[in-house]
């Protein structure tokens, strides 16, 4: 089982964070990718300044994997967060999960973007078109709920 | 004791960190977000919704009635919007 957590401003590559899980190994027979991207919410949106607490953000994400490992069979999982200015169709967030089975890989990744939306510490604020500073996002009740699930 | 802030909540304490010295009395989470209140009024501004505010002692997500004895750094901070 390997975990690799990376918290960074610079972009990540998702096929290559995906290949290196599978790398070498002939046990692996599902690789779930999750990416999600910077929207422009209907072209009003210039870009998202994403605020993070250092130290605590690996630590609470290390949380949420080591608990995804206890529930499922998963053989991999890479997680990577993103800080700082990132612009419409950039991504912010990667997870990739292995297993020999789909259901497991399919399961865990929705597990940890669930939690990583509720549970780590990163904060975005907008940047808006017209040049108008943005306001913080709102935490939405529904990401709330989709975390309670797994409880 | 360290305290850090986030997001809207640095914005209106207007600092990210500072050191405090609390009074032996404040012994809970609760108690010191109730001491701050009292430390002027960006405070009182930031922790105006007071239920709202998420706390972390040592990286940690702790409930408001948490204990700080031992307690090295406390963070305060909105509801958390990454991914």
């Amino acid at each position: 089982m390997t975990t690799t957590i990376r918290i960074q401003s610079e972009p990540f590559d998702a096929a290559a964070e995906a290949t290196a899980l599978t790398a070498g190994r002939t046990d692996v027979g599902a690789v779930v990718t999750f990416t999600g991207l910077c929207r422009d919410e209907g072209g009003r949106l210039a870009a998202l300044e994403l605020e993070h607490y250092p130290g605590m953000a690996e630590a609470e994400i290390a949380r949420v994997a080591a608990e995804a490992e206890r529930r499922w069979p998963i053989l991999g999982q890479t997680i990577i967060h993103r800080f700082g200015r990132i612009t419409p169709g950039e991504s912010i967030v990667l997870v990739v999960t292995t297993s020999v089975h789909r259901q497991a890989a399919f399961e865990a990744a929705e597990f940890l973007m669930d939690y990583l939306k509720t549970q780590a510490p990163f904060w975005k604020r907008e940047h808006l078109r017209d040049g108008a500073a943005g306001s913080w996002v709102e935490a939405k009740d529904t990401d709330d709920a989709a975390a309670a699930r797994w409880r | 004791m360290k305290l850090v802030y986030f997001a809207c909540v640095r914005e209106r304490v207007g600092k990210t960190d500072e050191e405090v010295a609390l009074p032996e009395t404040i012994e809970t989470v609760a108690q010191l977000i109730g001491w701050l209140k009292t430390r002027g009024e960006e405070y009182e501004y930031a922790f105006e919704k007071e239920g709202v505010i998420r706390v972390a002692v040592d990286h940690v997500h702790v409930r408001p009635e948490a204990r700080l004895a031992g307690a090295r750094e406390v963070a305060f901070f909105p509801p958390m919007t990454g991914g």
